[in-house]
Protein backbone atom coordinates (compact mmCIF):
# COMPACT_ATOMS: atom_id res chain seq x y z
CA UNK A 1 0.00 0.00 0.00
CA UNK A 2 0.97 3.53 -0.85
CA UNK A 3 1.39 5.42 2.16
CA UNK A 4 -1.74 7.88 3.40
CA UNK A 5 -2.98 9.81 6.45
CA UNK A 6 -5.82 8.69 8.50
CA UNK A 7 -8.63 9.97 10.41
CA UNK A 8 -11.80 8.41 12.50
CA UNK A 9 -14.19 11.23 13.00
CA UNK A 10 -16.94 10.88 15.44
CA UNK A 11 -19.73 13.03 14.06
CA UNK A 12 -20.56 12.87 10.06
CA UNK A 13 -20.09 16.70 10.32
CA UNK A 14 -16.67 16.13 10.44
CA UNK A 15 -16.25 13.22 8.39
CA UNK A 16 -17.82 15.96 4.94
CA UNK A 17 -15.57 18.53 6.03
CA UNK A 18 -11.94 16.20 5.77
CA UNK A 19 -13.52 14.31 2.90
CA UNK A 20 -14.17 17.93 1.03
CA UNK A 21 -10.35 19.24 1.83
CA UNK A 22 -9.05 17.57 -0.80
CA UNK A 23 -10.44 15.49 -3.96
CA UNK A 24 -7.92 12.74 -2.78
CA UNK A 25 -9.37 11.84 0.14
CA UNK A 26 -11.72 8.92 -0.09
CA UNK A 27 -13.94 7.52 2.69
CA UNK A 28 -13.17 3.61 4.01
CA UNK A 29 -16.31 1.80 5.33
CA UNK A 30 -16.00 -1.71 5.98
CA UNK A 31 -12.86 -1.90 3.28
CA UNK A 32 -13.73 -5.09 2.00
CA UNK A 33 -13.61 -3.65 -1.03
CA UNK A 34 -11.17 -0.25 -0.92
CA UNK A 35 -8.44 -2.04 1.69
CA UNK A 36 -7.32 -4.94 -1.34
CA UNK A 37 -7.75 -2.34 -4.03
CA UNK A 38 -4.89 -0.20 -1.57
CA UNK A 39 -2.86 -3.00 -1.28
CA UNK A 40 -2.78 -3.89 -5.33
CA UNK A 41 -1.83 0.14 -5.26
CA UNK A 42 -4.57 0.35 -7.62
CA UNK A 43 -6.03 3.10 -5.41
CA UNK A 44 -3.91 6.10 -3.62
CA UNK A 45 -5.59 8.28 -1.43
CA UNK A 46 -4.46 10.89 0.56
CA UNK A 47 -6.22 10.77 3.44
CA UNK A 48 -8.39 7.59 4.53
CA UNK A 49 -11.87 9.35 6.38
CA UNK A 50 -12.61 6.04 8.51
CA UNK A 51 -16.45 6.32 8.90
CA UNK A 52 -16.56 3.12 11.79
CA UNK A 53 -16.63 6.11 14.79
CA UNK A 54 -20.22 7.98 13.59
CA UNK A 55 -22.62 6.29 15.89
CA UNK A 56 -25.69 7.84 13.58
CA UNK A 57 -24.42 5.48 10.83
CA UNK A 58 -25.04 2.42 12.01
CA UNK A 59 -27.97 -0.12 13.00
CA UNK A 60 -31.51 -0.61 11.73
CA UNK A 61 -34.76 0.69 12.20
CA UNK A 62 -38.59 0.70 11.37
CA UNK A 63 -39.97 3.64 10.22
CA UNK A 64 -43.64 3.32 9.28
CA UNK A 65 -43.54 1.33 6.41
CA UNK A 66 -39.66 1.08 6.14
CA UNK A 67 -36.71 -0.36 6.70
CA UNK A 68 -33.78 2.29 7.62
CA UNK A 69 -30.67 0.85 7.07
CA UNK A 70 -27.34 2.67 8.47
CA UNK A 71 -24.74 2.91 5.84
CA UNK A 72 -22.13 1.45 8.27
CA UNK A 73 -24.16 -1.38 9.13
CA UNK A 74 -22.06 -4.47 8.40
CA UNK A 75 -24.16 -7.46 6.60
CA UNK A 76 -23.66 -9.71 9.16
CA UNK A 77 -25.68 -7.20 11.41
CA UNK A 78 -28.44 -6.79 8.43
CA UNK A 79 -28.59 -10.82 7.91
CA UNK A 80 -29.33 -11.19 11.75
CA UNK A 81 -31.89 -8.36 12.42
CA UNK A 82 -34.92 -9.13 13.38
CA UNK A 83 -36.55 -6.15 12.13
CA UNK A 84 -35.14 -7.38 8.46
CA UNK A 85 -36.02 -10.83 9.06
CA UNK A 86 -39.58 -10.11 9.45
CA UNK A 87 -40.54 -7.11 7.26
CA UNK A 88 -38.16 -7.76 4.07
CA UNK A 89 -36.51 -11.64 4.74
CA UNK A 90 -35.52 -11.67 1.29
CA UNK A 91 -32.93 -8.92 2.49
CA UNK A 92 -31.95 -10.23 5.39
CA UNK A 93 -31.06 -13.77 3.30
CA UNK A 94 -29.15 -11.72 0.58
CA UNK A 95 -27.35 -9.90 3.15
CA UNK A 96 -26.56 -13.67 5.36
CA UNK A 97 -25.05 -14.75 1.44
CA UNK A 98 -22.56 -12.19 0.43
CA UNK A 99 -18.67 -13.55 0.69
CA UNK A 100 -18.09 -15.35 3.99
CA UNK A 101 -18.80 -14.69 7.24
CA UNK A 102 -15.88 -12.60 7.83
CA UNK A 103 -16.39 -10.83 5.54
CA UNK A 104 -19.83 -10.03 6.32
CA UNK A 105 -18.84 -8.90 9.60
CA UNK A 106 -16.56 -6.23 7.75
CA UNK A 107 -18.20 -5.11 5.12
CA UNK A 108 -20.79 -2.62 5.40
CA UNK A 109 -24.37 -2.02 3.20
CA UNK A 110 -23.39 1.87 2.32
CA UNK A 111 -20.02 0.44 1.05
CA UNK A 112 -21.25 -1.61 -1.05
CA UNK A 113 -23.72 0.64 -2.52
CA UNK A 114 -21.68 3.38 -2.89
CA UNK A 115 -18.56 1.23 -4.63
CA UNK A 116 -21.51 -0.29 -6.93
CA UNK A 117 -19.23 -3.57 -8.05
CA UNK A 118 -21.22 -5.08 -11.08
CA UNK A 119 -21.44 -8.42 -9.30
CA UNK A 120 -22.30 -7.51 -5.85
CA UNK A 121 -25.36 -8.72 -4.17
CA UNK A 122 -26.73 -5.16 -2.17
CA UNK A 123 -27.57 -3.40 -5.44
CA UNK A 124 -29.81 -6.08 -6.78
CA UNK A 125 -32.12 -5.61 -3.83
CA UNK A 126 -31.88 -1.67 -3.78
CA UNK A 127 -32.99 -1.40 -7.73
CA UNK A 128 -35.39 -4.45 -7.38
CA UNK A 129 -37.03 -2.98 -3.97
CA UNK A 130 -37.48 0.27 -5.22
CA UNK A 131 -35.12 1.64 -2.22
CA UNK A 132 -34.46 4.86 -1.34
CA UNK A 133 -30.65 6.33 -0.83
CA UNK A 134 -30.14 8.35 1.53
CA UNK A 135 -27.47 10.86 1.74
CA UNK A 136 -25.85 14.01 3.55
CA UNK A 137 -27.18 16.25 0.94
CA UNK A 138 -30.34 14.70 -0.96
CA UNK A 139 -32.50 11.25 -1.06
CA UNK A 140 -32.09 9.52 -4.71
CA UNK A 141 -34.33 7.17 -6.13
CA UNK A 142 -32.74 3.74 -6.85
CA UNK A 143 -34.30 4.05 -10.72
CA UNK A 144 -31.68 7.03 -11.06
CA UNK A 145 -29.00 6.21 -8.36
CA UNK A 146 -27.03 3.45 -10.27
CA UNK A 147 -25.46 4.91 -13.41
CA UNK A 148 -23.10 2.59 -14.70
CA UNK A 149 -20.19 -0.10 -13.65
CA UNK A 150 -18.63 1.33 -10.33
CA UNK A 151 -20.44 4.63 -10.90
CA UNK A 152 -23.35 6.24 -8.84
CA UNK A 153 -25.22 9.42 -8.51
CA UNK A 154 -23.22 10.37 -5.63
CA UNK A 155 -21.40 13.47 -6.01
CA UNK A 156 -17.50 14.01 -4.26
CA UNK A 157 -18.19 14.61 -0.83
CA UNK A 158 -21.42 13.18 -0.53
CA UNK A 159 -22.13 10.32 1.81
CA UNK A 160 -24.83 7.48 2.18
CA UNK A 161 -26.17 7.76 5.57
CA UNK A 162 -28.45 5.34 4.91
CA UNK A 163 -31.31 3.13 2.25
CA UNK A 164 -34.78 3.21 3.38
CA UNK A 165 -36.25 -0.18 1.83
CA UNK A 166 -40.22 0.13 1.54
CA UNK A 167 -41.69 -2.91 3.39
CA UNK A 168 -44.22 -5.07 1.10
CA UNK A 169 -43.13 -7.07 -1.48
CA UNK A 170 -43.49 -10.40 -2.19
CA UNK A 171 -39.66 -11.17 -2.72
CA UNK A 172 -36.43 -13.42 -3.04
CA UNK A 173 -32.94 -12.90 -4.29
CA UNK A 174 -31.40 -16.28 -6.16
CA UNK A 175 -27.64 -16.38 -7.17
CA UNK A 176 -25.45 -18.61 -9.27
CA UNK A 177 -22.39 -18.16 -7.52
CA UNK A 178 -18.81 -18.00 -9.41
CA UNK A 179 -17.22 -20.66 -7.19
CA UNK A 180 -13.75 -18.93 -6.70
CA UNK A 181 -14.82 -15.30 -5.84
CA UNK A 182 -18.29 -15.99 -4.71
CA UNK A 183 -19.55 -12.75 -5.96
CA UNK A 184 -22.69 -13.52 -8.17
CA UNK A 185 -22.06 -14.58 -11.93
CA UNK A 186 -25.96 -14.10 -12.41
CA UNK A 187 -27.65 -12.63 -9.39
CA UNK A 188 -31.79 -11.92 -9.57
CA UNK A 189 -33.58 -10.53 -6.71
CA UNK A 190 -37.26 -10.33 -7.94
CA UNK A 191 -40.01 -8.06 -5.65
CA UNK A 192 -43.73 -7.82 -6.33
CA UNK A 193 -45.92 -5.49 -5.15
CA UNK A 194 -49.33 -3.83 -5.96
CA UNK A 195 -47.42 -1.20 -7.83
CA UNK A 196 -45.88 -3.74 -10.41
CA UNK A 197 -43.26 -6.37 -10.55
CA UNK A 198 -39.59 -5.01 -10.15
CA UNK A 199 -36.49 -7.70 -11.74
CA UNK A 200 -32.92 -6.58 -11.11
CA UNK A 201 -29.97 -8.12 -12.04
CA UNK A 202 -26.59 -8.47 -10.54
CA UNK A 203 -23.22 -9.44 -12.24
CA UNK A 204 -24.31 -10.05 -15.69
CA UNK A 205 -24.64 -5.80 -16.90
CA UNK A 206 -21.86 -4.07 -18.67
CA UNK A 207 -23.10 -1.55 -16.95
CA UNK A 208 -23.30 -2.96 -13.26
CA UNK A 209 -26.93 -4.09 -12.24
CA UNK A 210 -29.77 -3.49 -14.23
CA UNK A 211 -33.79 -3.99 -14.46
CA UNK A 212 -34.61 -6.77 -16.73
CA UNK A 213 -37.40 -5.41 -18.81
CA UNK A 214 -38.60 -8.64 -20.83
CA UNK A 215 -38.37 -10.82 -17.44
CA UNK A 216 -40.83 -8.01 -15.66
CA UNK A 217 -43.10 -7.79 -18.93
CA UNK A 218 -43.42 -11.96 -18.59
CA UNK A 219 -44.51 -11.10 -14.40
CA UNK A 220 -46.59 -8.86 -15.02
CA UNK A 221 -48.66 -11.24 -16.84
CA UNK A 222 -48.63 -13.50 -13.51
CA UNK A 223 -46.16 -13.38 -10.25
CA UNK A 224 -45.10 -17.23 -11.59
CA UNK A 225 -42.65 -19.78 -12.42
CA UNK A 226 -44.92 -20.60 -15.27
CA UNK A 227 -45.17 -16.87 -16.66
CA UNK A 228 -41.34 -16.60 -17.40
CA UNK A 229 -41.78 -20.18 -19.18
CA UNK A 230 -40.36 -18.87 -22.90
CA UNK A 231 -39.01 -15.40 -21.14
CA UNK A 232 -35.95 -14.40 -23.54
CA UNK A 233 -33.25 -12.19 -21.92
CA UNK A 234 -30.93 -10.19 -24.88
CA UNK A 235 -27.24 -10.90 -24.63
CA UNK A 236 -27.05 -7.36 -25.92
CA UNK A 237 -25.06 -5.21 -22.51
CA UNK A 238 -24.29 -8.05 -20.57
CA UNK A 239 -21.11 -8.68 -19.77
CA UNK A 240 -18.81 -11.11 -21.40
CA UNK A 241 -15.53 -12.51 -19.45
CA UNK A 242 -13.37 -15.41 -18.35
CA UNK A 243 -16.07 -16.55 -16.24
CA UNK A 244 -18.98 -16.54 -18.60
CA UNK A 245 -19.63 -15.17 -22.36
CA UNK A 246 -23.01 -12.54 -22.34
CA UNK A 247 -25.11 -15.22 -24.23
CA UNK A 248 -24.43 -17.73 -21.36
CA UNK A 249 -25.35 -14.85 -18.97
CA UNK A 250 -28.57 -14.38 -21.04
CA UNK A 251 -29.37 -18.13 -21.02
CA UNK A 252 -28.90 -18.27 -17.00
CA UNK A 253 -30.67 -15.23 -16.05
CA UNK A 254 -34.31 -16.37 -16.77
CA UNK A 255 -33.33 -19.76 -15.14
CA UNK A 256 -32.14 -17.88 -11.71
CA UNK A 257 -34.93 -15.67 -12.02
CA UNK A 258 -37.15 -18.80 -12.26
CA UNK A 259 -35.54 -19.79 -8.72
CA UNK A 260 -36.10 -16.34 -6.82
CA UNK A 261 -39.82 -16.37 -7.86
CA UNK A 262 -40.20 -19.82 -6.84
CA UNK A 263 -38.88 -18.40 -3.34
CA UNK A 264 -40.43 -15.84 -3.19
CA UNK A 265 -42.94 -14.74 0.15
CA UNK B 1 2.34 8.51 12.68
CA UNK B 2 -0.92 7.45 13.79
CA UNK B 3 -0.64 6.08 17.62
CA UNK B 4 -2.98 3.26 18.64
CA UNK B 5 -3.66 1.56 21.50
CA UNK B 6 -5.90 -1.76 21.56
CA UNK B 7 -6.41 -4.59 24.06
CA UNK B 8 -4.93 -7.82 22.53
CA UNK B 9 -5.33 -11.42 24.22
CA UNK B 10 -6.63 -9.62 27.34
CA UNK B 11 -3.18 -7.32 27.69
CA UNK B 12 -3.21 -3.65 26.58
CA UNK B 13 -1.04 -2.69 23.91
CA UNK B 14 0.27 0.76 22.20
CA UNK B 15 2.34 1.59 19.56
CA UNK B 16 2.78 4.22 16.82
CA UNK B 17 2.48 2.44 13.34
CA UNK B 18 2.40 3.98 10.09
CA UNK B 19 -1.33 4.08 8.90
CA UNK B 20 -0.90 1.75 5.66
CA UNK B 21 -0.11 -1.44 8.83
CA UNK B 22 -2.54 -4.44 8.07
CA UNK B 23 -3.83 -5.64 11.69
CA UNK B 24 -1.68 -8.81 10.73
CA UNK B 25 1.02 -7.09 9.72
CA UNK B 26 0.74 -4.79 13.67
CA UNK B 27 -0.08 -8.79 15.52
CA UNK B 28 2.99 -10.63 13.90
CA UNK B 29 5.58 -8.25 13.44
CA UNK B 30 5.10 -5.93 16.26
CA UNK B 31 3.49 -7.62 18.81
CA UNK B 32 5.83 -11.06 17.55
CA UNK B 33 2.08 -13.15 17.38
CA UNK B 34 2.73 -15.32 14.47
CA UNK B 35 -0.14 -17.71 15.47
CA UNK B 36 -2.11 -15.58 13.34
CA UNK B 37 -0.76 -16.69 9.65
CA UNK B 38 -1.02 -15.05 6.02
CA UNK B 39 -1.75 -17.66 3.47
CA UNK B 40 -3.14 -15.16 0.75
CA UNK B 41 -3.15 -11.86 1.78
CA UNK B 42 -5.98 -11.53 -1.33
CA UNK B 43 -8.90 -11.75 1.58
CA UNK B 44 -9.87 -15.16 0.56
CA UNK B 45 -8.04 -18.10 2.24
CA UNK B 46 -8.93 -16.99 5.96
CA UNK B 47 -5.56 -18.06 7.66
CA UNK B 48 -5.22 -14.56 8.95
CA UNK B 49 -9.09 -14.76 11.02
CA UNK B 50 -9.17 -12.96 14.16
CA UNK B 51 -11.57 -11.54 16.57
CA UNK B 52 -12.09 -8.11 16.80
CA UNK B 53 -14.70 -6.90 19.37
CA UNK B 54 -15.86 -10.69 19.45
CA UNK B 55 -16.44 -10.61 15.85
CA UNK B 56 -14.20 -13.03 13.01
CA UNK B 57 -12.68 -10.94 10.86
CA UNK B 58 -10.32 -11.13 8.17
CA UNK B 59 -6.76 -9.07 9.73
CA UNK B 60 -4.97 -8.85 6.36
CA UNK B 61 -8.16 -6.72 5.12
CA UNK B 62 -8.35 -4.70 8.06
CA UNK B 63 -5.94 -1.57 9.16
CA UNK B 64 -4.22 -1.99 12.78
CA UNK B 65 -5.78 2.00 12.85
CA UNK B 66 -9.45 0.53 12.44
CA UNK B 67 -8.98 -1.63 15.40
CA UNK B 68 -7.68 1.52 17.67
CA UNK B 69 -9.60 1.43 20.80
CA UNK B 70 -10.74 -2.41 19.91
CA UNK B 71 -10.51 -5.90 21.88
CA UNK B 72 -8.88 -8.42 19.46
CA UNK B 73 -8.02 -11.94 19.85
CA UNK B 74 -5.73 -14.90 18.39
CA UNK B 75 -5.60 -18.01 18.47
CA UNK B 76 -2.61 -17.35 21.08
CA UNK B 77 -5.46 -15.47 23.41
CA UNK B 78 -7.99 -18.23 22.87
CA UNK B 79 -6.50 -20.66 25.95
CA UNK B 80 -4.20 -18.97 27.63
CA UNK B 81 -3.60 -21.41 30.23
CA UNK B 82 -2.07 -25.50 30.10
CA UNK B 83 -5.69 -27.16 28.66
CA UNK B 84 -6.89 -26.53 25.15
CA UNK B 85 -9.78 -24.24 24.15
CA UNK B 86 -12.88 -26.62 23.10
CA UNK B 87 -12.57 -26.37 19.62
CA UNK B 88 -9.04 -26.97 19.59
CA UNK B 89 -8.88 -30.25 21.62
CA UNK B 90 -11.88 -31.22 19.00
CA UNK B 91 -9.16 -30.33 15.88
CA UNK B 92 -6.62 -32.49 17.89
CA UNK B 93 -9.28 -35.46 18.20
CA UNK B 94 -11.01 -35.26 14.72
CA UNK B 95 -6.59 -35.12 13.14
CA UNK B 96 -8.62 -31.95 11.31
CA UNK B 97 -5.40 -30.57 10.21
CA UNK B 98 -2.59 -31.73 7.37
CA UNK B 99 -0.12 -29.24 7.64
CA UNK B 100 -1.71 -26.73 10.05
CA UNK B 101 -1.28 -23.45 7.82
CA UNK B 102 -4.99 -22.65 7.94
CA UNK B 103 -5.56 -23.68 11.72
CA UNK B 104 -5.01 -20.69 13.64
CA UNK B 105 -7.89 -19.20 11.25
CA UNK B 106 -9.82 -22.26 11.38
CA UNK B 107 -9.99 -22.41 14.23
CA UNK B 108 -10.82 -18.83 15.57
CA UNK B 109 -13.34 -18.88 12.32
CA UNK B 110 -15.38 -22.49 13.89
CA UNK B 111 -15.23 -20.45 17.60
CA UNK B 112 -17.25 -17.80 16.08
CA UNK B 113 -19.58 -19.84 14.16
CA UNK B 114 -20.16 -21.59 17.15
CA UNK B 115 -20.70 -19.03 19.28
CA UNK B 116 -23.46 -17.45 16.94
CA UNK B 117 -24.84 -21.09 16.37
CA UNK B 118 -24.53 -23.73 18.88
CA UNK B 119 -25.70 -26.95 17.14
CA UNK B 120 -25.11 -26.70 13.30
CA UNK B 121 -26.13 -28.67 10.76
CA UNK B 122 -23.39 -30.19 8.43
CA UNK B 123 -25.02 -27.99 5.88
CA UNK B 124 -24.33 -24.92 8.35
CA UNK B 125 -21.06 -25.83 9.34
CA UNK B 126 -19.72 -26.33 5.69
CA UNK B 127 -21.37 -22.92 4.77
CA UNK B 128 -19.50 -21.49 8.00
CA UNK B 129 -16.22 -22.65 7.18
CA UNK B 130 -16.85 -20.63 3.46
CA UNK B 131 -14.55 -18.11 4.22
CA UNK B 132 -11.66 -20.83 4.75
CA UNK B 133 -9.46 -22.37 2.78
CA UNK B 134 -7.49 -25.51 3.46
CA UNK B 135 -5.27 -26.08 1.21
CA UNK B 136 -4.56 -30.00 1.96
CA UNK B 137 -8.36 -30.12 1.61
CA UNK B 138 -8.70 -31.50 4.79
CA UNK B 139 -12.06 -30.24 5.03
CA UNK B 140 -13.62 -33.81 5.90
CA UNK B 141 -12.21 -34.32 9.61
CA UNK B 142 -12.67 -30.05 9.86
CA UNK B 143 -16.40 -31.00 9.95
CA UNK B 144 -15.60 -33.97 11.71
CA UNK B 145 -14.12 -31.01 14.45
CA UNK B 146 -17.07 -28.55 14.14
CA UNK B 147 -19.20 -31.49 15.43
CA UNK B 148 -17.03 -32.77 18.12
CA UNK B 149 -16.51 -29.39 19.34
CA UNK B 150 -20.39 -28.96 19.36
CA UNK B 151 -21.11 -31.91 21.55
CA UNK B 152 -22.73 -33.26 17.93
CA UNK B 153 -22.87 -36.72 16.56
CA UNK B 154 -19.82 -36.89 13.57
CA UNK B 155 -21.85 -37.31 10.52
CA UNK B 156 -19.46 -35.86 7.94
Amino acid sequence: MYAFDYVRPASLADAVKALGASEENRPLAGGQTLIPTMKQRLAMPATLIDLAGIAELKGVRRDGNAIVIGAMTTHADVAGNADVKAAIPALAALAGGIGDPHVRNSGTIGGSVANNDPAADYPAAVLALNATIITTTREIPADSYFTGMFKTALQPGELIKAIRFPIGAKAAYSKFEQRASRYALVGVFVAHTGAGVRVAVTGSGAGGVFRSAPLEAALAKGFSVDALKGAVVPSTGLLSDIHGSAEYRASVIPVIAERAVAAAR
Amino acid sequence: MPKIAMTVNGKQVSADVPANTLLVEFLRKDLMLTGTHVGCDTSQCGACVVHVNGHAIKSCTTLAVQANGASVMTIEGLAPGADLHTVQAAFKEAHALQCGYCTPGMVMAVVDMLKNNPKPTETQIRHGLSGNICRCTGYHNIVKAVQIASGQAVTA
